[in-house]
């Protein structure tokens, strides 16, 4: 079978790392990765913890797709009780490191209590150690990959590490692996800070197999064919996903300015176009493109800012290739901040991998800051001295760095949006839901997003649902609980097979089900494998109930409920989301109040 | 027509599919830590190596072999390992300029790549076309033999 | 023409395999001094293990290979030459004449000038005769000796912990294979060894060795307690086979010295292998570097020029591998560094794990290794094509386990060069 069959648990309060066995049960009820990180987590953490005290645990989740020749086999999953929204963390990620840390030998990776003093581990196979991280606490993730490398003698070791922001508790710091993919929501990043944990580094050689090697194969290379057939992953292959910006833009959907509107004039600086095209001193920021593990896509992108910009002018450190710039940076950095200069967002980005933080939730919060900057509620002696209005490059620049580096306005951008808004008395500006910034889409302009995001239980976030065929038939909440929830529980079932999200540009859920089924012992059939996205999905809610929310967090910014969208295809709309969430409740089997009824959690088996 | 793998970085992602069709065709496990190909990054993925053994002609770890367990497939033009021969000496590790025979301490034997007996796993599993098998004439391995020259201790002109 | 290659070693057979190849239709000659199919002594060390049978040691496996390469094999030990009238004259009486000569005659174990080395039970490890007698001799928790813990001794200690004796190992310099390892890296493997059980010691002298009157051997050591043996393997060092060349024209010094082309100084004469004192790719001066891979290449090219088709040797690379218990050590080319040059170091004494890169400018020059065992080789493919490193050498100043990257990155520029 393709898991290894065993766990490792540290504990960095007592300083012991220690093996044992994969709880099957658990694996053969939620698949893997963020299904069986989720069991894990319920069962080992209570949900009032304080987030960011010893109590909580941070766990490093496989999938028994993990390691294979299935396409994208690289996922895993973060997983803890979040501090940026006090629900349940789970923030997954792309790289090498995921795969790595199975061929150690290890499907999940639970971390308990908080060491004395900053450490980092390093995992060799069966060679487990806790090590001080003296020499690196402080350094940006990709220093620190390179001294572990170093150190340890080994180049490809994969890393999982957090940068300062992580070390500072940015609420929104994130867990970078492999120089730029991150598992970058939920504040994940500052509860591996809070443990005093600086990374994890693996290397292994034990492989990975699968129960029916023959059948396996020749799944895989049907479902590598039709990846490669598909116009979807073409799509993503060449353009990765940056595109959607224009889609958004054209849709009336891109939030801008902090969600005041939903289509941005400096369109044509922030899109795909402007990062292939030559700017005045000929330089082009987009290389190539660059696949995860085991990934046939390649949809990541890599870029360099141009020498003579202003962020780098003066610092030819910053002159090497790294992570250009997608969907949700392009947004994050762009039209919701009013930026349209593609090297000041590329140098963002940078900032954002080196220092380790989510660039949705930096990018949300600093517009809210800079509303907050133009009604004068906050002033340049705020704003460290920096113009702090819409549109200024240098804000974003400037303080994309200080936050990681938890310096002067830049600790109170680390707060996040939330509490950045309750701060200065205007809570109502902050853009997202449960405490986490809304990702690039308009809940106005796409009625089944919003609902997503109202009802997802990390706080807002545009990857558990997808309902952008819904939501561009018809603008209204109209129908939109069924295929919300539906989706919902898809998506959980394919973030948990190790895989990524990206391959349903060309996979139907039979696809994933086809590969687990080669994998795996038993019969995998694809109601099997829906029932465990949703047991997934209510063991998640269950975790957010005992932990104190409730229905009332599954709600939406008054900016969305009563402002009209200015412009564009749902012009004139405001958020059905009043309408929406009951019917939701119902279709999921729960209690008006967004409790699963004791019939629905008897179906699942919880 | 004997052919060759011909390699082209500008195309590779740095996927290791390559890696895992290797190790699951010679070990049974996708395990790219055991693959005979392997893939190098260069400034954060900027650019990616897909490096293997070029079969050269020269074939100094076949020379460098004491006991005989490296032979010449004549069908494939590839330098294979007999396992039940090799004695895990490592001599043809150091021997070989190119660092594309190393050795395995879990089994004492060296391993190269062997071409898969001339449908090699890599290319078929590569999506980008960086790696191909083509008649060796298309293969411009001609460059990559050039250099080899330069690390050659026989014949040199002038020398 | 008729050729003859006396020595049935690598250098030896490779030479005569490549004359035959080359299809001059001369008369090949294979001089063998032992009783046995040429083999390899690499290998013995594995047939100690009881890895392999003795089959497994041959340098050929074919049946019929050298017949049907048109190769006599001889069985005869020579005991003189004539480079003037071109003949050679056998131990055992009797002579051939010759048009080109390889000898290819390698070398001997040399035992210290102490008594009781002439003991029974004080053995070397060198033919597989010697091989056989080590096997019968050495039984499970025998105490057993090793004099020298040069490489030789180092593949032997390997054989003889496998075969479950309890072993001490005395060295004379102040650490393990002082001609392969600095100071640090033998004093790494040497922990290695003990840390398995090997008693080792260093900077130590025996003084003599004579029989304790219980059939077993006492070593008196110089400044430490004597040591009791049930055997004593003595592997202090070997010397190249020239003796036998005395008064043959032929010039030796530390070997049979050659030229580019492998040529002794009497015409007509080659040296190939252990035996010869061939260029040093390094220092340009000449040396015996006694390695499978250079015995290979001599072999080779003294039979391209003996066969009549000029062939330069740009000098062989000092280099070594070796397994001590499972630690794998690496040696290459100038690994003491050179004046005035760069040194990258990495240790890690806890995991065994060393690796010390030696630079001239940002070229490199030497390395040693413990515990590298992926891409190893091509730190020569660095070495022998001088490639300059540039920016690569900084970054191998920071982490020299980066070797690869900057071989890639290297040599990639270098084909661009070259295309």
């Amino acid at each position: 079978m393709s898991w290894q069959g065993q766990i490792l648990r540290v504990n960095l309060t007592q300083g012991v790392a220690k093996t044992e066995p994969l709880n099957m049960e658990w694996a053969n009820a939620y698949i893997g990765e963020r299904g069986l990180g989720t069991k894990y987590l319920y069962e080992n953490v209570d949900p009032k913890c304080d987030p960011m005290g010893p109590d909580n645990v941070l766990i490093f989740a496989t999938g028994p797709l993990n390691g294979t020749m299935a396409s994208t086999s690289g996922r895993y999953a973060v997983l803890c009780k979040s501090p940026l929204t006090g629900a349940i963390g789970d923030s997954n990620s792309g790289g090498k490191f995921g795969a790595y840390l199975k061929y150690a030998g290890y499907d999940l990776l639970l971390i308990e209590g908080r060491a004395e003093k900053p450490v980092y581990l390093h995992i060799d196979d069966d060679n487990v150690e806790i090590l001080p991280a003296d020499d690196i606490w402080g350094a940006g993730v990709w220093r620190t990959e390179e001294w572990i490398k170093a150190r340890h003698q080994n180049p490809q070791l994969k890393i999982a590490s957090i940068g300062e922001a992580g070390e500072n508790g940015v609420l929104f710091a994130c867990v970078v692996n492999d120089l730029h993919r991150a598992a970058g929501r939920c504040g994940v990043g500052a509860v591996m800070g809070s443990k005093n944990l600086k990374a994890v580094a693996a290397y292994g050689t034990r492989g990975v197999t699968v129960d029916d090697p023959g059948t396996f194969m020749r799944v895989v290379r049907e479902t590598h064919a039709k990846l490669a057939e598909s116009g979807g992953r073409r799509e993503l292959t060449e353009g990765g996903t940056h595109p959607m910006i224009d889609m958004m833009q054209e849709w009336g959907g891109l939030p801008t300015r902090n969600f005041r509107e939903v289509q941005f004039e400096g369109i044509d600086k922030v899109n795909p176009a402007a990062t292939t095209a030559p700017n005045e001193r000929g330089h082009v920021n987009l290389i190539t493109n660059k696949a995860c593990f085991g990934c046939t896509i390649a949809c990541g992108r890599i870029a360099h800012i141009d020498p003579e910009h202003f962020t780098i002018v003066n610092r030819p450190e910053y002159r090497h290739a790294s992570g250009g710039l997608e969907y949700e940076t392009a947004y994050g950095f762009g039209p919701v901040v009013g930026v349209d200069d593609v090297d000041a967002m590329t140098f963002a980005n940078y900032m954002m991998n080196e220092h380790g933080m989510d660039p949705i939730s930096f990018g949300v919060t600093l517009a809210a800051a800079m509303e907050l900057y133009e009604m004068g509620v906050l002033t340049k002696e705020d704003t460290d001295g920096v113009d702090c209005g819409f549109g200024s490059a240098e804000a974003l620049a400037v303080f994309s760095e200080k936050t990681g580096k938890g310096e002067g306005f830049g600790k109170v951008l680390g707060l996040g949006s939330r509490r950045l808004c309750e701060k200065y008395g205007h809570p109502e500006l902050f853009m997202g839901v449960k405490g986490q910034e809304f990702a690039g889409y308009d809940s106005r302009a796409l009625q089944g997003m919003g609902l997503g995001y109202a009802t997802s239980n990390r706080g807002a976030c545009h990857l558990k649902h997808d309902v952008f065929g819904p939501d561009m038939e018809d603008v209204s909440g109209n129908g939109k609980a069924v295929p919300v929830k539906e989706s919902q529980d898809m998506v959980s079932m394919i973030d948990s097979t190790g895989l990524c999200l990206f391959t349903t540009s060309g996979w139907g859920p039979e696809d994933f089900v086809a590969q687990l089924d080669a994998a795996l012992p038993g019969e995998w059939t694809l109601e099997r494998c829906i029932e465990s996205g949703e047991r997934t999905w209510t063991l998640e809610r269950m975790f957010n109930l005992a932990a104190g929310l409730t229905a009332a967090d599954d709600t939406l910014p008054d900016r969305m409920l009563k402002e009209p969208t200015p412009s564009g295809n749902a012009e004139g709309k405001v958020s059905e989301l009043d309408r929406m969430l009951p019917e939701y409740y119902t279709v999921r089997g729960w209690t008006g109040d967004g409790r699963p009824t004791n019939e629905t959690l008897s179906r699942l088996g919880l | 027509m004997q052919k060759s793998l011909l390699i082209d970085p500008d195309k590779c992602t740095s996927c290791l599919q390559c890696e895992m069709a290797c190790s699951f065709e010679h070990e049974g496990s996708f395990n790219p830590a055991r693959s005979r190909i392997k893939i190098f990054e260069f400034e954060h993925g900027k650019r990616s190596v897909p490096y293997t053994c070029t079969q050269c002609a020269e074939a100094w770890c076949l020379h460098a072999c004491p006991v005989e367990a490296l032979v010449r497939n004549p069908d494939t033009g590839a330098v294979e390992v007999r396992d039940e021969v090799c004695v895990g000496c490592k001599v043809c590790t150091i021997a070989c300029p190119f660092g594309t025979v190393n050795y395995n301490p879990d089994t004492g034997k060296v391993v190269k790549c062997d071409l898969c007996g001339g449908d090699p796993e890599c290319a078929k599993a590569c999506p980008t076309d960086a790696i191909v098998y083509v008649d060796s004439a298309w293969t411009g391995f001609d460059r990559m033999k050039q250099w080899a020259r330069q690390t050659d201790t026989r014949p040199m002109a002038g020398a | 023409m008729s050729y003859v290659v006396v020595g049935a070693g690598p250098a030896g057979v490779i030479a005569a395999e490549t004359l035959s190849r080359m299809g001059h239709g001369g008369a090949i000659t294979l001089i063998s001094g032992e009783a046995e199919p040429p083999y390899s002594r690499m290998a013995i060390p594995y047939l100690l293990a009881e890895d392999i049978g003795e089959e497994g040691t041959h340098l050929r496996h074919a049946d019929g290979h050298y017949e049907g390469m048109g190769i006599d094999v001889r069985r005869e030990r020579v005991a003189a030459v004539d480079s003037a009238g071109g003949t050679l004259r056998f131990e055992g009486g009797g002579s051939m004449g010759y048009d080109k000569l390889l000898l290819a005659t390698g070398a001997t174990p040399v035992r210290p000038p102490i008594p009781g080395m002439d003991l029974d039970k004080v053995m070397s490890c060198w033919t597989l005769e010697d091989a056989r007698g080590i096997v019968a001799g050495a039984k499970p928790g025998d105490d057993v000796v090793l004099m020298g813990a040069g490489f030789i001794g180092c593949i032997v200690l390997e054989a003889l912990v496998a075969r479950k004796v309890n072993l001490t190992v005395i060295e004379m310099a102040d650490r393990m294979v002082a001609r392969m390892m600095d100071k640090t890296g033998g004093d790494m493997i040497a922990a290695w060894c003990e840390s398995r059980g090997v008693t080792v010691h260093v900077s130590t002298g025996v003084v003599g060795v004579s029989e304790n009157g219980d059939g077993a051997l006492t070593l008196d050591l110089d400044g430490k307690a004597p040591v009791r043996a049930d055997l004593v393997v003595c592997a202090t060092g070997v010397a190249s086979n020239t003796g036998f060349l005395e008064g043959s024209g032929v010039d030796t010094g530390v070997g049979v010295i050659v030229d580019e082309h492998m040529e002794t100084s009497a015409p007509g004469v080659y040296a190939a292998g252990d035996v010869a004192a061939g260029f040093d790719f390094m220092t340009g001066g000449h040396d015996v570097h006694a390695i499978q891979p250079t015995a290979s290449e001599h072999g080779r090219v003294a039979a391209l020029n003996m066969g009549g088709r000029p062939t330069a040797y740009r000098g062989s690379l000092a280099m070594n591998t070796l397994n001590t218990l499972g630690l794998i050590s690496t040696s290459y080319g100038l690994w003491d560094g050179v004046e005035g040059g760069d040194e990258a170091v990495s240790v890690d004494r806890g995991r065994s794990r060393y690796l010390r890169l030696s630079f001239r400018d940002d070229v490199l020059v030497g390395c040693l290794a413990l515990g590298l065992t992926q891409h190893v080789g091509v730190v020569r493919g660095l070495i022998q094509t001088r490639a300059p490193l540039g920016g690569w050498k900084d970054a191998l100043m920071d982490d020299p386990h980066r070797i690869m990257s900057a071989y890639l990155a290297c040599a990639q520029d270098a084909s661009r060069r070259a295309a």
